[in-house]
């Protein structure tokens, strides 16, 4: 089926060589890296993870979002989904790759990665990390791509994909969930020491993600001959609104935890992230963050503007900037700060460690491009 | 760049992957069997030092001068070939800090001016429950059965783990390769490459050769080191009869250096 992938039009081929030439450029400063070093990152003896491992974290939940239409389809029969499952399990697949080569951009002697495997280390959280999102993506390549066989060929999917369907909703939840563990799970790292952080950034990424999906859809739905239901669209955006107003909460029960205990440790980090204190690179961000949040969830609860496309886009679009900010760069970072003398040492990523990234994600936007573009013609096919 | 190319296809070459079943099944079925951490074997050398669980007490009346930690600094330094980075990217093993960040959560306002003002000499801790060795994905952090938590330089992959896990900030990453910046490179102890993470070893290497550890030979009587299992040791003996402290208790980690106060 792949071969589809190379029948398109000028449009088509402008898009994939750009991604090449992005790609190419992430490569070269890539190489930079390998030869110099970490230290071309802003990273230092204080901020040891940056905006690899944030990029890292947030795509898991981009990744486990798929789980948002799966479960709805499967479980509960919900038929607005059926043409829209395969692209939210080929956007998993993308995200999981990118997450990988996250690990691989960070990793210090990264042609010594084969050493978690060969010593394979169950005490250690990234071990899990590695074992489920590897596990992750075989499911949904296996799943994504004989369900969209069976399309073809006009029959049900084999009763084993459903197996491997139902065994992929939990394995969605894990994925999520041992990457929190990966921070909740250190002592004196006051930011991220605390047993909701699995389930907010689950629900971070329940909005982010179908939020995400939306947005792609939007575009391949100009692009290509691809219809969204109706029903899938309200469907979605209930569903990213509940996931958004139960993140933005937990981020109230942090704040209040933090401060009506007045416990210092706790408080350090929200004053830095939303008062500057000991430096002022995050705290933009955070009030965005705030801004963003608290106006993309009023579009979303008020009926008329969830439902009206223009202003559901601009939801959709802060929801997913919104959810970005928070995973993808401050989370990270705020952990590290101030550090365990309570000096406050700043980290901002550097010109290399930008474009790695961006190339990084062209990786996926390339893969994604492939695989819905295969998803698009054979269900095109099957439709006539 | 050559090299590390031709290693990576190596690392991802099929020969290599068929040994990892293999591997795999004997560490889970005997775990520990093929690792770098098994017995400690310093037993092996009639003049090694030895103890059942070492410990280091660092005495702040005596170091009354800065350039007595400048001596323990340098010793330890110049011995291992820790580079001098300047910058937030720096190396250190044995360092100074002042006590309200050694100790953030002792600090009131009315602390002694003798132990507001100095400085205190900072370290890892050698935990007896250490976070590094618990997050460690390859078990290039280990804990020996004489408590002293080791590096295996060759086998850390830089994913900076530890790092994050290490609530004393004891750990160094190498950003940069180390060795244009060692101003004499010692040919006795090995030079770190970039993309791994290092820290004090409690002098593992004298240990083994009957020496204690540099930073204790240079304080001149100031840092005592020695076996905490055994009653009738040094260590044992200035513990019960002074006052001591350690960095973050709370933490759970049992943190092995002691500051006597
Ligand atoms: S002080 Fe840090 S590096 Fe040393 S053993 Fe304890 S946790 Fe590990
Ligand atoms: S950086 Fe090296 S020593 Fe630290 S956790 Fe990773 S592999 Fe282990």
């Amino acid at each position: 089926m792949l071969e589809k992938a190379l029948q398109g039009n000028k449009a088509y081929w402008g898009w994939i060589a750009s991604l090449l030439v992005v790609i190419g450029i992430g490569f070269g400063f890539y190489v930079y890296q390998l030869q110099q070093g970490l230290g071309v990152t802003g990273l230092n003896r204080d901020v040891s993870w940056g905006l690899y491992i944030g990029q890292l974290t947030y795509m898991v939940g981009i990744a486990a979002s798929a789980v948002m239409l799966v479960l709805p389809y499967y479980l509960h029969n919900h038929k607005a989904f059926g043409k829209l499952v395969i692209f939210g399990e080929f956007l998993a697949v993308s995200a999981v790759v990118v997450c990988l080569l996250f690990v691989v951009v960070d990793l210090g002697q990264p042609q010594r990665l084969m050493n978690v495997i060969l010593y394979p280390t169950p005490n250690s959280v990234l071990f899990w990390d590695m074992v489920v999102l590897n596990g992750y993506l075989f499911l949904n390549i296996i799943i994504g791509w004989s369900v969209l066989h069976a399309v073809k060929k006009g029959v049900r999917p084999a009763s084993w994909v459903k197996v491997l369907i139902y065994v992929s909703i939990p394995w969605a939840v894990s994925i999520h969930t041992v990457t929190a563990f990966l921070y909740a799970g250190l002592p004196g790292r006051y930011f991220w020491h605390d047993s909701l952080l699995a389930a907010s950034f689950l629900s971070g990424a329940f909005a982010a993600g179908p939020a995400l999906l939306l947005l792609i859809l939007m575009i391949v739905q100009k692009v290509s001959d691809l219809k969204i239901p109706k029903e899938a669209i309200q469907t979605m955006t209930k569903i990213i609104t509940y996931a958004w107003a139960i993140n933005l909460f937990m981020v109230l029960l942090k704040i209040f935890s933090a401060y009506y205990s007045q416990y210092p440790a706790k408080m350090a980090a929200f004053d830095y992230m939303f008062g500057g204190y000991g430096g002022e690179q995050l705290m933009p961000w955070m009030w965005n963050f705030v801004f963003l949040g608290v106006v993309s969830l009023a579009l979303l609860v008020i009926p008329a503007t969830r439902n009206n496309p223009v202003t559901m886009t601009i939801a959709l679009v802060m929801v997913f900037v919104a959810g970005w900010i928070d995973k993808g760069l401050t989370m990270v970072i705020a952990g590290f700060i101030p550090n365990p003398f309570k000096v406050h040492t700043e980290y901002w990523p550097t010109i290399p460690e930008v474009f790695i990234s961006v190339g990084v994600y062209a990786v996926g936007l390339l893969i994604l491009t492939v695989l819905y573009k295969v998803a698009l013609a054979v269900q095109r096919e099957s439709a006539s | 760049m050559a090299i590390n190319r031709r290693t990576f296809l190596k690392a991802a070459g099929l020969t290599t992957l068929a040994g990892v079943a293999g591997h795999a099944a004997m560490e889970l079925l005997a775990p520990g069997a093929l690792e770098a951490s098994g017995p400690s074997k310093v037993g092996e050398y009639p003049e090694a030092l030895t103890a059942k669980r070492w410990a280091m007490l660092i005495d702040t009346e005596k170091f009354t001068t800065a350039q007595v930690y400048q001596k323990c600094v340098d010793a330890c330094h110049i011995l291992h070939n820790v580079p001098h980075i300047p910058g937030d990217q720096e190396i250190k093993w044995l360092w100074t800090d002042s006590f309200k960040h050694a100790f953030p959560d002792q600090q009131h306002a009315l602390v002694p001016d003798r132990i507001k003002n100095q400085p205190f000499l900072v370290l890892c801790n050698h935990c007896d429950n250490p976070p590094c060795v618990r997050v460690c994905p390859t078990k290039a952090t280990f804990k020996r059965d004489d408590g002293i938590v080791m590096m295996d330089m060759h086998r850390c992959i830089g994913c900076r783990y530890c790092m994050a896990g290490c609530p004393y900030g004891a750990r160094s990453f190498n950003f940069w390769d180390p060795r244009p910046f060692i101003e004499n490179i010692d040919p006795y102890y090995p030079t770190r490459m970039k993309g791994v993470v290092e820290k004090c070893t409690f002098c593992e290497d004298r240990l083994a050769k009957g020496q204690l550890p540099a930073c204790v030979e240079a304080s001149e009587g100031a840092l005592i080191f020695g076996d905490l299992a055994n009653e009738d040791s040094e260590v044992r003996r200035v513990l019960r009869e002074r006052y001591s402290l350690r960095r973050k208790p709370s933490l759970g980690t049992n943190p092995h250096v002691f500051y006597l106060i």
